[in-house]
């Protein structure tokens, strides 16, 4: 038995995208649920109808309890964390799906709210503020075989995966600017958007360098916000006010040697230059019983561009190695390519609401209500990651 | 048409102060070496795997028990990153340094993660060959860094 196709997304909602710190005086808690309730509005449902919570990360500070008390939900008969960090985004709404399929809960929220005025993720693993303050995040035993080096942050951990893949297969800054400057081609055309500017090449070679080989434009945006996601049983899914979005399969996890990634430098060899996404990617495949070749929208998660071409070989778009030469062909760009991707702008160009966008641009995509519409699309993959273990994947399909 | 700062700029080290170990009963002993400047690296006397950082358990038999083999230090760079940007304003001086992830020899390729030092920005690639340098940030307190042979 598997969850395929037995539910089906049927609302999603969002707050306003804003630069970080710029959501003030808005709480946190006050945009996890504005945009819970535009989810359940969408939906034609309310409040009464939630009875689960399937979060990831640190969404609500890893704590439903107020958030239910808050908004009044009825009776809570599922919450539940996919652990790890940004890798979960995706794999939430799996989460969501197995507490329905399981029977334990009949309507389950997926929501991330971020809000960045205190705490920057940019500088996860560096002391807050200035140098001998508090950590962002504690130095723990492990960690101290990694920051003493000035490994703190998490754009220049993932620099080391890039240049790795460099070397190893000639992939070029070039290829990291396609990504970069395609994302930001979707995004000018959305409203929500927070950058919304052409970038050309020479603008993309002109940027600071900030850890090399990746420069500003190589890294997502810092943001506040609030994304919701509402999923039902597939036959409940029926009756509501959105056409349903089916939740084909969703996978997570990774390989167990994966395991810390960047905050730990050693896994395998064979997979070290790579998104850890390749077992989940074949998992997921296997209970959609389908393959690359079905897919037709992308949304990576994308918080450093080079981490989107890892992405693309490991979820077979390409053969390992070759996805600097498969992007460099325009194969990523809407509407014309044979892949569009992050057809929303993603956390490049869009907005970083630690991959909670692309969920939903996944269902816009789907109900043929998207901004830059890919046309006919049936089949959206959404990947939460990669970061340290877990990272996850879903395949949305439009019935 | 590159952003790339000069790249023969020296390599500096991240600040002294902003260094903090906190050893659990596994981690101690590679510390207590690297005090005395010894590089000391856990391996199973089950299987014979090395593993890093130190930990309870074998990766690959399960194993508890470990012996502190010694090892000189040499080894080459798997890959790294050049920071230019502070993170923090109490980096400014400091940028840019290099943190690398460093194979070491005769481990089966346990990685040590250390900044180059002693160097300049261009000089950092892969498969470069680079000795390992105690760095002594405080009183008993040193950390690895790699210098290019
Ligand atoms: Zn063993």
């Amino acid at each position: 038995m598997t969850l395929r196709d037995k539910t089906a997304i049927v609302g999603v909602g969002a707050t306003p995208y804003y630069k970080r710190g710029r959501s003030l005086p808005q709480t946190s808690l006050e945009l996890a649920g504005k945009a819970t309730l535009a989810a359940l509005a969408d939906a034609g449902l309310s409040v009464a109808d939630v009875d689960g919570l399937a979060l990831y990360g640190m969404g609500l500070g890893g704590d439903t309890s107020l958030f239910a008390q808050t908004l009044g939900i009825p009776e809570v008969r599922f919450t539940a964390t996919l652990t790890g960090g940004g890798g979960g985004a995706a794999g939430s709404v799996g989460l969501a799906a197995a507490a329905i399929v399981s029977g334990m809960a009949t309507c389950v929220v997926s929501l991330m709210s971020l809000q960045q005025a205190s705490s920057r993720f940019g500088a996860s693993y560096a002391p807050r503020g200035k140098v001998g303050a508090q950590y962002s995040a504690p130095p723990s035993p492990e960690g101290n075989f990694i920051q003493p080096a000035g490994l703190m942050a998490p754009g220049q951990m993932f620099a080391v995966l890039a240049r790795r893949h460099m070397y190893q297969y000639g992939t070029q800054r070039e290829h990291f600017a396609e990504v970069a400057i395609s994302t930001r081609e979707n995004a000018r055309r959305r409203e929500t958007a927070l950058m919304r500017d052409p970038l050309t090449v020479e603008e993309y070679f002109a940027a600071r360098m900030i850890a090399d080989p990746l420069c500003l434009f190589d890294f997502c945006l810092e943001c506040d916000g609030a994304v919701a996601v509402v999923t039902v049983a597939a036959d409940r899914a029926q009756d509501l006010r959105q056409p349903p979005v089916l939740v084909t399969a969703s996978a997570h996890g990774g390989h167990g040697r994966w395991g810390q990634a960047i905050t730990w430098m050693n896994m395998p060899d064979e997979i070290f230059a790579s998104s850890g996404h390749r077992p989940v990617a074949q998992r997921l495949y296997a209970m959609a019983e389908m393959g690359p070749e079905d897919v037709d929208v992308a949304l990576f998660y994308d918080h450093f561009s080079p981490m989107v071409l890892l992405q693309l070989e490991d979820y077979g778009f390409c053969a390992i190695g070759e996805s600097g030469p498969f992007v460099a062909d325009g194969n990523i760009r809407w509407p014309r390519g044979s892949l569009p991707v992050n057809t929303h702008g993603g956390n490049l160009s869009e907005a970083y609401i630690i991959g909670m966008t692309h969920v939903k641009e996944a269902v816009e995509q789907l109900r043929g209500t998207a901004v830059n519409q890919v046309a006919g699309a049936q089949v959206a993959l959404v990947t939460g990651g990669p970061a340290s273990l877990p990272t996850s994947s879903l395949l949305l399909r439009a019935p | 048409m590159t952003a790339t700062p000069a790249t023969d700029a020296p390599l500096r080290l991240p600040p002294a102060t902003l260094i903090q170990l906190s050893p659990d009963s596994w981690t101690a002993p590679f510390w207590e070496a690297a005090a005395a400047h010894r590089l000391v690296v856990p391996r199973c006397t089950s299987c014979a795997a090395f593993r890093f950082p130190p930990g309870p358990f074998c990766w690959r038999c399960q194993a508890q028990a470990i012996e502190w083999v010694e090892r000189p230090g040499h080894g080459t760079v798997y890959s790294y990153t050049i920071v230019w940007h502070p993170i923090l304003p109490d980096l400014a001086d400091s940028v840019p340094y290099a943190p690398a992830v460093v194979e070491l020899a005769d481990t089966d390729d346990v990685r040590v993660v250390g900044a180059v030092t002693d160097a300049p920005a261009h000089a950092v690639e892969v498969g470069l060959a680079v000795e390992l340098v105690w760095r002594d940030v405080r009183d008993r307190v040193s950390v690895p860094t790699w210098r290019p042979t």
